[in-house]
């Protein structure tokens, strides 16, 4: 057996598990209706069908008792109530442990997989369907290549025609022969003339073509011969029928494989179950979906790719820095084409990195199932609300949010949602709420987690921080400043293990883990009111519009993103305060300023800041700073290049990229400027 | 005696010298990636005394090291003159500053004695063993030592 198919079908069951998580979070939300049953059945129902093609028989076993369940629903005879509905979300859980384990992953608990299992059996005892779940009437049907003849299949048929001059007296014409026969199946039409003779000979009664015929169709042999019935001793006919795959490798083609997998699997539980009409669907299905239009990439191709298309950026760069330093007169003509070049090598880019995009609905779909489970372990009852499922991002960041995130939401409900007592008791709806939101907001992604918890114990937060040597005693630290206490290294609020989120795992880890991918965390909470953990992450990972500026004789980059204006200062704009520090006065306000060559360590001295340029950058937490730089540049779109492997994360630096004459320039961030120059500060 | 030669032969490995601080050094020709002359590099904020900076192979972004000033010799001025020489450090690449390379020798292990006792830690940590030739002792460098530092010596 291929492995090749069997990755399919694992593929496919990633796609199949998320519909039934799909269906079932609508069944618990109370909306939905027979389609959604049947939906979900459908999807049980594959996942069965494939894994017992593969002699899956632990899956095969789980999801038929699963499906039978379902199948129950179906017929409308039970009742489908909250309580049902919770029990089937545990069973989706474990149906993918148990794909997961199939696939050579981390093995299903077996604690609960028999829980699980056991209460599927106690419900179907209970509701009368008890004997279907008896296993031993599931046979998992293990795939046969070779066709059997008492199935419906396709046959091939091998017709060779040859009229006599006497067909075409009785006015028959092998044109509508043809035509019938194409109305059975698929036909392929040779014609030899070989015994045609030269025009000089020609004698135009006797027939001298014939014909070769290669027939598919589901139709007997005597079907075939029925259309010959009007012309038969007028012609020389030969019907002979093809015996499938002789042709080809026995092995066939994958695409029949799978078909003929889905074929055999549907036709068995129509022998077990006893319902035929919606099975059809069931094999219907599948089969819809294979004419969706996508196309699975390995995704090493698809990075291959967007490297490409980055260093096709960097040439353009390259050559534009070229030409423009050519000493000719009139470069116009040039310029316009490298324009139209750059456009285009950024619209190939745009859509490569369209490719590597995915929506976050999986992922949500993940979390739905961590709140779920750590609801049950705290004895809480926790809805989750996603929103912006179809918000695409970068696959990476999908891959790499999931353990941020789990970490979120397993805190959120440990910590944040009350027990149901004393939400009652706040005046508060019985069940805590979770919302995931994502959506797009200029050029970056957000993703959001709130909770309608009690919010951050800021008392509590600021004694553990003073208590574990975080913060001093006396430090006076505004609200938003102690809930960033959270990331410290270090900082844990849970003062006993519980078996759920202290793990030792802080949020430091988190924090750390969205930095990586180039985004910030933030928290807000408001107390008795909840709180939000804001995730923002940028869109691409390759590529940003950049400010090109000097600092201290080196070139570096300053994402756009961050910049929200540039200003030249002049005199009286800046004001000392304090014996180091510096204020640029913007519109009324005054903004810190920091010395960019100075925090990064190139220039102890620091310059008179009338003679540098300044770029309002504003971070995400709402703090506002003020570079100072050299020179501005210009503004042109880098490639990032990361500094992982070539050094430790340094502060002030995101990472590098190369300009146009093949220098490396440093990509500032401007937030870790901003946060270290205060930090230094409050040291000193 | 054919196959006694022949083991002989594969035990020699080949080693490029160069000179760093007026004293010579060599690595393993197979740690080599290539040798580059110098262009000077872009700075690396808040790195180590002995980080260059960086420099742009081909699209991918390495960083440079001046082995002198690693060694704890006296720092190199880089010149045009000088030379980096590109190693392969466990997928990682790597630039070390030379003043020169001079050729390629052929060593046997026997020839290749222990490095003395000395006091420097740092020395008996970067020198993985010395070898006689013409009356000058070459230094083989110890590339992991020199291209992962420990933590609190950053």
């Amino acid at each position: 057996m291929s492995s090749s198919i069997q990755d399919t079908f694992f593929e496919e069951c990633e796609e199949l598990l998320e519909a039934i998580d799909e269906g079932l979070t609508a069944i618990d939300d109370g909306n939905w209706d027979g389609e959604t049953v049947n939906a979900v059945f459908r999807a049980v129902h594959s996942i069965k069908g494939g894994a017992g093609a593969f002699g899956l028989d632990k899956l095969v076993g789980f999801a038929h008792t699963f499906e039978t369940v379902f199948d129950g629903l179906r017929s409308e005879n039970q009742k489908l109530d909250g309580k049902l509905a919770q029990l089937l979300l545990r069973a989706s859980d474990n149906l993918s442990d148990l794909v997961v384990e199939a696939r050579g992953g981390k093995p299903a608990d077996p604690e609960t997989h028999g829980a699980v299992t056991n209460e599927l059996q106690a419900y179907l005892e209970a509701e009368g369907l008890g004997e279907e779940v008896d296993l031993s009437d599931f046979q998992p049907m293990v795939l046969d290549l070779g066709f059997t003849d008492d199935q419906p299949s396709q046959a091939s048929f091998l017709i060779r025609f040859r009229p006599h001059a006497t067909l075409y007296d009785s006015g028959n014409e092998p044109l509508f022969l043809f035509q019938a026969l194409a109305e059975l199946g698929e036909i392929d039409v040779t014609l030899d003339e070989s015994r045609l003779p030269k025009l000089e000979s020609f004698d135009h009664e006797e027939a001298y073509l014939s014909w070769e015929i290669r027939l598919t169709t589901d139709k007997s042999e005597a079907v075939v011969d029925s259309v010959f019935e009007f012309v038969h001793g007028l012609c020389d006919l030969e019907i002979s029928e093809e015996v499938a795959g002789s042709k080809e490798d026995p092995g066939l083609d994958t695409s029949v494989d799978a078909s003929s997998v889905k074929d055999n699997s549907s036709e068995h539980t129509k022998q077990s179950s006893n319902t035929s009409t919606p099975n059809a669907k069931a094999s219907a299905k599948p089969d819809a979906k294979a004419a969706n239009s996508t196309l699975r990439v390995d995704l090493e191709r698809v990075d291959r790719l967007i490297n490409t298309v980055g260093e096709l950026i960097i040439n353009h760069s390259m050559l534009a820095q070229q030409i423009h330093n050519l000493d000719v007169d009139d470069l116009r003509a040039v310029e316009n084409e490298l324009e139209a070049f750059k456009s285009l090598a950024r619209e190939i880019q745009e859509c490569v990195m369209a490719i590597r995009a995915q929506p976050v609905k999986p992922l949500f779909q993940r979390m739905a199932r961590i709140v779920r489970e750590a609801s049950a372990a705290t004895g809480k009852v926790t809805r989750l609300v996603t929103e912006g499922d179809a918000t695409e991002v970068d696959k990476t960041v999908i891959e790499r949010l999931t353990d941020p995130m789990t970490h979120i939401l397993r805190n959120a409900v440990d910590h944040g949602i009350e027990k149901p007592e004393a939400r009652l008791a706040a005046g508060k709806s019985e069940d805590g709420e979770i919302r995931l939101t994502a959506s797009h907001r200029s050029g970056s992604v957000s993703i959001e987690i709130r909770d309608d918890g009690a919010g951050l114990n800021r008392e509590k937060i600021r004694e553990i921080a003073v208590e574990k040597n975080l913060i001093p005693r006396d430090a006076d630290l505004s609200d938003s400043e102690i809930d960033s206490l959270l990331f410290l290294p270090g900082f844990s609020t849970a003062s006993e293990v519980s078996n759920l989120s202290g793990r030792g795992v802080g949020m430091d880890v988190v924090r750390n883990s969205v930095m990586a991918l180039g985004g910030r965390i933030t928290i807000s909470s408001t107390p008795g009111a909840g709180t939000v953990f804001t995730i923002i992450l940028p869109l691409t990972m390759a590529v940003m519009d950049g400010m090109v500026v000097s600092v201290a004789d080196q070139t570096m980059v300053v994402p756009i993103t961050s910049i929200i204006e540039t200003i030249r200062a002049t005199e009286g704009a800046v004001h000392c305060l304090g014996p180091k520090e510096n204020m640029l006065s913007v519109r009324g306000s005054f903004v810190p300023i920091f010395d960019v060559a100075q925090v990064l360590g190139l220039r102890a001295e620091s310059r008179d800041p009338l003679n540098a340029v300044f770029l309002l950058v504003e971070t995400q937490m709402g703090g506002c700073g003020a570079l100072a730089v050299d020179t501005i540049h210009d503004q042109r779109q880098v490639v990032i290049k990361s500094l992982d492997g070539v050094c430790g994360e340094t502060a002030g630096v995101a990472a590098a990229t190369i300009l146009g004459d093949g220098k490396i320039a440093m990509i500032l961030d401007p937030e870790s400027i901003l946060a270290e120059a205060p930090a230094a500060k409050a040291l000193a | 005696m054919q196959v006694q030669l022949e083991e002989q032969h594969s035990a020699v490995q080949e080693y490029v010298t160069f000179s760093v601080a007026d004293q010579v050094f060599c690595l393993r020709i197979n740690q080599i990636r290539e040798i580059r002359r110098w262009s000077p590099v872009t700075i690396l904020p808040h790195a180590p005394h002995y980080v260059l900076g960086v420099m742009n192979l081909r699209g991918a972004v390495i960083p440079i090291y001046d082995l002198a000033s690693r060694l704890g010799l006296a720092r190199s001025d880089a010149s045009e003159r000088d030379v980096v020489i590109v190693v392969n450090l466990d997928g990682n690449l790597l630039g070390l500053l030379a003043e020169a390379v001079s050729e390629i020798i052929s060593i046997n292990p026997e020839e290749i004695q222990d490095t003395p006792s000395v006091d420097s830690r740092d020395t008996m940590e970067f020198i993985q063993g010395i070898i006689s030739k013409n009356d000058q002792m070459i230094r083989i460098v110890n590339l992991n030592a020199v291209g992962f530092p420990d933590k609190d010596e950053v």
